[in-house]
């Protein structure tokens, strides 16, 4: 049965969690808990993005890693330059790297939105499997492409020695940087949420369940969907930017097929077209991942089987088991 | 927490007791591959590191190993793990370039020494070298600097080169290039991790060349060497010893013989550092070191060598005894040069059948103490 | 360049395809029949290469390898799908992908668990050793010619058993309408579990087989899957004949890039660049490839029904 009111508890009780642990990390003296917390929060944002397409579109993209390592590269090649005082280009007009966080992200955002825009306008003529497979083909030939392109580092990857600026605040310091991270996940989360409820959102939902339907009531489900697609590609690469930040690094290992899928687990782990599902499934990830890669080497092993338990016996992933099956069908 | 913290207490009270003035404890924290692809590397390095350890009997090294399963995500959280939860006083184990240029420059930056074990990038050679950065292994060129001075020295005038299409890749091939004379018969750049070679392979066949040199890590290489021995062709190959160690020549067999690599170090060099290494080893863990095992071997050695002779506490001093390498490495005796990587011999070395197992045996030397390229541009 | 290197490349290409028709047969049979997306094929592709290489250690026989491959594969295909797979069907892909994601990680660190982390040994077998001369003074290994012929009789097996077997008459009718054969009386759980264990027989033979030339190691399945992948949504998912033109088809450009490209560029610019960019160029070519087929054939080449 459908539980709202339960859902929305265990939400409140996620984002709170998540807030608290990296002040009791700081009080014990254990700052690497802040640095988890941390990562929590910029993986789910990932997966928000992701859960934009596939749990509200159904779309089941397996290249989100290309928007992901977008971003990133946005973040590091844009500190490169400014570090390096070398600007990006000279003609037509001269543009300079930069490290305020402030122009990165909408950088970021509108580099993966349109390298979305490309993909989607291709992917979308098809779907169901070929869907799956041209996303997972277009991240790979951005993914070559960053491994055999010299210029920023190739298979090496680019170091970001001082992590990117915000006005009036100590990025370097963990907690800031974690709080900052932890407000844009909240704010985009808010705006998922709003997103779903208007009539792009309604649209959406009915662009999934039935084409025809909303063909027929003049809104082509083509051009929802990309929009939805594009949308979810920025979120994903605001999270790559904030994720080279949190490294200070950024390689093609973000862009690999193997983060696509990563990132496709923490939806699934949490439970698809939750809102809050990507917060819990990135968290129940980081928890595995510290807990059992500290105690063997084959902790993926672990991960693999577990991921199967989920997917064939607790479809609604944690947030499902905790607040009953999905509003919609 | 506490009974641990309890006993923490009671061994630092003994080895006060046992009145050695050095007997600052050290805690080393190891970041290497143990899983995933190239984790044959990773477990040599540790088993290396740990046999040093073991020898000396020093109870106030401790040692933290975690497995970045070749991920620089992950090994840039595990360094921050140790240096924030695990409170190190020093890093190592980290096997490939990318993942070092991800994890050095800030740990060095924080005051933690870091020593490489395996893999010298360029850049923390040379403009980018660090007081807190030793490197104990290699750097990256300085293999095929010695094969192209070697290709001079035989009388090889013209060369097919090949190497995947990354950094690491076009620094090998550089390395070559800037001590080679003679003329080349191609430059091709395969993908990385590509695994068959029939392209490449005609293109050998069909260049003319009188010798054919190729950087090709892990599994690339074992694929190269196989699809070399059917093809028929038999233009000499030569490498760098990555290609040709002893984990990879267990899958190679037959198809490597007679392919000639250059090296730092051989499993007969006659030093006495190096025949007490290869039986401890082999007692040991049952296999044959490789040179993986013996940069892990030294890493250890120089740490275990520092304690004897500085506090940890005193970071210069420390960094001082490090530097002075006090002990007989399987290499001879260690020597650093002005940005902290080795002053070393280059030898030349050729997989042969030693009973019912491949190995290498030194054929030559391609060149004695040799300094890396990027040493002058490092100020220090 | 010469026309010989010019027809040995050819024949690299054609080899090469023909060994990734032998995974995207077991793809494309496995969807078409049971709609189902199976990430872990891969992993299929290294159980045969491993069987292989212990086998032929063991016994220093490398035809019961390869016999210890199809075998190996096809129990672990069969004990998959019934553990697994078989809940799949009726789920959508993104569950498909998952669970099969899963599989993948089970498998591979399962493999390194019990192999350990080093490459295993495993050779040509003595009697395909060497080059063999061909008309024209061309000069080609003996064993990647015998991967052709394998490859070329797989097809016409494939061919046979589905056109001319009751096998195949099921398998087609499980194409065309899951209802009928379910109404005709067949044990459908059963020829789903036997589809499944020929896909994954194929694929591991193709691992035994390219094991022999390149590594036995964990992880040597991905590459080849995408690969597989491509191949099969350019030619067409479900369709065998797709898969074979596919396969072909991404052999032969993929191997012709990687030779043509940096000499293409050459022709502009100096040979230290022209060899960077067109060795870039070359290993996007086949997803450039796809994405072509794609715009203008939504479905593939050889779109298969429903």
């Amino acid at each position: 049965m459908v539980n709202l009111s339960r859902e929305n508890g265990f939400n409140f009780l996620l984002a709170a969690g998540l807030l608290i642990i990296p002040f009791i990390a700081q009080s014990m003296d254990e700052p690497f808990g802040i640095t988890l917390a941390t990562r929590v929060a910029v993986l789910a944002l990932a997966g928000v993005g992701l859960n934009l397409a596939l749990g509200s579109g159904g779309l089941v993209s397996f290249g989100h890693a290309a928007f992901f390592g977008l971003g990133g590269y946005v973040a590091g090649i844009l500190a490169h330059h400014a570090l390096n005082y070398e600007p990006i280009m000279l003609s037509p007009f001269e543009i300079n790297g930069t490290t305020e966080m402030l122009i990165i992200w909408p950088l970021a955002m509108l580099v993966s939105g349109l390298a979305a825009l490309l993909i989607g306008y291709f992917s979308l003529r098809t779907s169901g499997v070929y869907f799956i497979m041209i996303t997972l083909a277009f991240a790979q030939m951005i993914y070559y492409f960053a491994i055999s392109w010299p210029a920023y580092g190739g298979e090496d990857g680019l170091p970001i020695y001082l992590r990117n600026t915000f006005p009036g605040v100590n990025t370097m310091d963990p907690i800031s940087f974690f709080l900052i991270a932890y407000v844009i996940l909240l704010l985009v989360i808010a705006l998922v949420h709003v997103l779903n409820n208007s009539r792009f959102g309604a649209a959406l939902q009915a662009a999934r369940q039935n084409d025809e339907r909303l063909s027929a009531v003049g809104i082509a489900p083509f051009n929802i969907r990309l929009v939805a697609f594009v949308i979810s590609a920025m979120i994903t690469g605001l999270a790559g930017a904030l994720q080279a930040d949190l490294l200070k690094f950024v390689d093609p290992s973000a862009l690999s097929w193997h983060m696509s899928g990563e990132i496709m687990i923490f939806v699934i782990l949490g439970g698809v077209g939750r809102l809050f599902g990507p917060v819990a499934g990135a968290a129940l990830f980081i928890l595995f991942e510290s807990i059992f890669g500290g105690m063997t080497e084959y902790w993926m092993l672990f991960l693999g089987a577990v991921l199967l338990i989920v997917v064939l016996f607790a479809r609604g992933g944690l947030v499902g088991f905790i607040a009953g099956k999905a509003r919609h069908g | 927490m506490k009974i641990k913290s309890i006993l923490g207490a009671g061994l630092v009270g003994l080895s006060m007791i046992a009145g050695s003035a050095m007997a600052e404890s050290v805690k080393v924290g190891m970041i290497t591959t143990l899983s995933g692809g190239g984790s044959g590397l990773g477990i040599d390095v540790r088993d290396g590191f740990m046999l040093a350890v073991k020898q000396s009997g020093n109870k106030d090294l401790s040692v933290v190993v975690e497995d970045d399963a070749r991920k620089p995500a992950l090994a840039v959280q595990i360094a921050d793990k140790m240096i924030q939860s695990e409170k190190v006083d020093i890093l190592t184990g980290i096997i490939w370039s990318n993942l070092a240029m991800a994890v050095v420059p800030s740990a060095v930056n924080q005051g933690k020494i870091y020593i490489s074990p395996n893999a010298g990038p360029s850049q923390l050679a040379g403009r980018g070298c660090h007081p807190n950065y030793f490197n104990a292994s290699f750097q990256n060129d300085i293999m095929s600097e010695g094969m192209g001075a070697y290709a001079n020295k035989t009388g090889l005038k013209k060369t097919f080169i090949m190497a995947p299409n990354y950094p690491a890749g076009r620094d090998f091939l550089n390395g070559y290039k800037r001590f080679y004379k003679g003329e080349l018969a191609a430059e091709v750049y395969t993908k990385l991790g590509q695994k068959d070679y029939a392209a490449e392979i005609a293109q050998i066949r069909a260049s003319g060349a009188d010798n054919v040199f190729v950087f090709l890590p892990g599994g690339m290489g074992i694929a190269f060497m196989k699809q070399y021995a059917q093809s028929g062709v038999n233009i000499p190959v030569m490498g760098p010893a990555f290609s040709f160690d002893q984990g990879i020549l267990k899958a190679v067999g037959q198809n490597a013989v007679g392919a000639q690599n250059t090296s730092h170090w051989s499993k007969d060099l006659d030093f006495p550092g190096n025949k007490t290494f290869v039986e401890a080893f082999k007692k040991e863990y049952g296999r044959l070191p490789s040179l993986y095992a013996v940069q892990g071997f030294d890493t250890a050695s120089l740490i275990l060598s520092a304690m004897k002779k500085a506090s940890i506490k005193d970071t210069d001093a420390f960094r001082a005894a490090i530097k002075e390498a006090d002990f007989d490495s399987p290499r001879g005796k260690l020597k650093f040069g002005n940005n902290q990587h080795l002053i070393q011999k280059i030898y030349v070395r050729e997989v042969i059948k030693e009973g019912d197992i491949y190995t290498n045996k030194v054929i030559g030397v391609a060149l004695e103490s040799h300094q890396d390229s990027y040493a002058a541009k490092c100020k220090m | 360049m010469t026309s010989a290197l010019f027809i040995e490349q050819l024949l690299n290409g054609l080899q090469f395809g023909v060994m990734l028709f032998l995974m995207a047969a077991g793809l494309t049979l496995v969807f078409g029949v049971m709609g189902l997306i199976n990430l872990a094929h891969g992993a299929l592709y290294m159980v045969g290469a491993f069987a292989c290489a212990t086998v032929a250690n063991a016994t220093g026989s490398f035809s019961l390898g390869i016999a210890a491959s199809i075998a190996a594969a096809a129990a672990a295909g069969a004990i998959v799908e019934i553990a697994v797979i078989r809940r799949l069907y009726t789920r959508d892909h993104l569950d498909q992908v998952l669970a099969t994601f899963a599989l993948i990680l089970i498998f591979s660190e399962g493999t390194r668990w019990i192999f350990g982390s080093f490459p295993l040994f495993l050779d040509v077998p003595e009697l395909l050793a060497g080059p063999v001369m061909l008309p024209g003074g061309i000069q080609y290994p003996l064993y990647r010619l015998a991967i052709i012929l394998v490859g070329g009789l797989v097809a016409v097996g494939l061919y046979l058993l589905i056109a001319k077997t009751r096998l195949g008459i099921r398998i087609r009718a499980g194409e065309s309408d899951r209802a009928m054969i379910a109404a005709l009386g067949i044990d459908i759980r059963f020829l789903y579990t036997v589809v499944f264990a020929l896909g994954a027989a194929l694929a591991g033979l193709a691992g035994a087989l390219v094991g022999a030339i390149q590594s036995v190691e964990v992880g040597m399945g991905e590459p080849v899957l995408i690969l597989a992948f491509v191949v099969i949504v350019i030619g067409g998912i479900g369709s065998i004949k797709g898969a074979l033109v596919g396969a072909i088809l991404v052999g032969v450009v993929d191997t012709m890039g990687r030779f043509l490209l940096p000499q293409f560029f050459q022709i502009f610019m100096d040979n230290v660049n022209a060899n960077s960019v067109g060795s870039a160029l070359a290993t996007m070519l086949i997803y450039i490839l796809m994405a072509l087929v794609l715009i203008v054939k939504p479905k593939g080449l050889f779109p298969a029904h429903g």
